[in-house]
């Protein structure tokens, strides 16, 4: 899929390139208000990001490290792991999970977790009369807090087109089948609410600890597009 | 504005590539481009409907074209200078203009934590009376803005049922044009699928939007 994608992105980006060659060569006499209908595409992104970040250095408007502290955070720190712990928390303390579904912010800050696009959650459970999932039709709105930066398919022109008229559609592609008698809620985050969706607990995980139940939490069941599967079979308890 | 980026309902746009075991980041420039989104954001120059509505000003073919980033890199591109943090022409030179002062980034690497942690909340503490009242019947109101707005064109004109009220938050449409925050109640909108798409959807789903008081009339 990576290949598909970079192999797509490339032809896309030379396409471009090419088609926009006349802008670039008389990009000093262009005037800004005039320049929507054409707009300058960078025949490569990593010179361009490269030549911008340089800029915006040398004039003091960021500071590098601030930026590797920043992309640390995103890769290393901050990602469906998060999510997960809290699902796991909710799934085996019946009483965070009243908290959980009533007061979404203090209970996400009472395992650390908040902050940057996380600043205002709801959780919405799903059980076995309903399912729920989210998407952004607008934009990419996602809950970073909890399940870090969204993955490229959420983004994507398919899914936020589609989610809304075919959710049971879309579920099918993912793998999920959903009977008749379910019925799906599609939250599309448009304002600032973020969305965590709480999956069901599979059955045969009685008794695990919190960090076991965690390890089964994936962030396609936290966004509604999945199920947490049962753990497999032979696996001691 | 009535742009590529309101998807909902669309057809054609083929199916959803799931990426199995996807980085964070595809390219190292990748995280560079959302560092720099995050780290210009603490300038205070801009706001964060402000950032949406710039992406929504790429025309069409580009936004269609472009990956995620690099709609995000050219987003800020043109917030740097139309905010006047940097001019076109130190964009196209990647030089700082001569004799121009070296400012003090505000976010620097021991301030990042904190910038993450605390976040930009978006609800503001002030008494607004909300117009409208779980349970109640509410429709969309057919708007066409030519600027920015976050009632997707498949809501507008469509009946459904207030489900919550989540408190007054800083209005969109005017503040993405620094035209102050206008805050006011958003709510929790129930509207049911067959409501939306017709008879084509099941009878039982549902879509949930999260609809400014300005977004309402009463049914």
């Amino acid at each position: 899929m990576t290949t598909k994608r970079r192999d797509f992105l490339a032809g896309a980006v030379s396409a471009a390139g090419a088609a926009m060659t006349p802008d670039l060569s008389h990009a000093h006499g262009h005037s800004h208000e005039h320049d929507h209908d054409h707009q300058v595409v960078p025949s490569d992104p990593t010179l361009r990001v490269k030549a911008l970040e340089s800029l915006l250095v040398e004039k003091g408007l960021v500071d590098r490290a601030a930026l590797d502290a920043l992309v640390d955070t995103y890769e290393h720190k901050i990602g469906p792991r998060n999510g997960a712990r809290v699902v796991a928390r909710a799934w085996a303390d019946p009483a965070y999970k009243q908290r959980l579904l009533t007061d979404a912010d203090a209970a996400i800050a009472e395992l650390g977790y908040g902050g940057q696009q996380g600043e205002h959650m709801l959780v919405v459970e799903n059980t076995p009369q309903v399912h729920n999932m989210v998407v952004c039709t607008l934009c990419s709105c996602y809950p970073w807090a909890v399940l870090g930066l969204p993955p490229v398919w959420y983004k994507s022109a398919p899914y936020r087109s589609r989610a809304v008229i075919d959710p049971r559609g879309v579920l099918r592609e993912f793998g999920l089948e959903m009977p008749e008698d379910v019925e799906v809620r599609v939250w599309d985050s448009t304002a600032e609410l973020r969305y965590l969706v709480l999956p069901e607990r599979p059955a045969g995980t009685e008794h695990w600890s919190e960090e076991r139940l965690a390890e089964l939490v994936t962030r396609d069941a936290m966004v509604g597009v999945a199920k947490v599967a049962p753990p497999a079979k032979g696996v001691p308890a | 504005m009535n742009g590529i980026h309101d998807m909902g309902g669309m057809h054609g746009m083929g199916p959803i590539q799931h990426e199995k075991n996807e980085p964070v980041f595809h390219e190292p420039w990748e995280g560079r481009s959302f560092a720099l989104n995050l780290a210009a954001s603490a300038w205070k120059k801009w706001n964060i409907d402000a950032r949406r509505h710039q992406i929504e000003l790429i025309p069409p073919a580009d936004y269609l074209r472009m990956s995620y980033y690099e709609k995000w890199t050219e987003r800020l591109v043109e917030l740097l200078v139309r905010r006047g943090l940097v001019t076109h022409e130190e964009i196209e030179s990647g030089k700082p203009a001569p004799g121009s002062p070296k400012s003090v980034p505000p976010l620097t690497e021991e301030k990042v934590a904190v910038f993450v942690a605390k976040g930009v909340p978006t609800s503001r503490n002030v008494p607004v009376t909300p117009r409208f009242h779980s349970g109640q019947r509410v429709r969309a109101r057919n708007i066409n803005p030519i600027g920015h707005t976050r009632l997707p064109r498949y809501a507008r004109g469509k009946t459904g049922t207030v489900e919550r009220d989540h408190g007054v938050f800083v209005f969109p449409d005017t503040n993405a044009h620094f035209l102050g925050e206008k805050p006011q109640h958003v709510y929790s909108v129930r509207f049911s699928s067959r409501e939306l798409w017709g008879e084509q959807a099941a009878a039982r789903d549902s879509v949930y939007l999260d609809m400014w008081d300005d977004y309402l009339e009463p049914a």
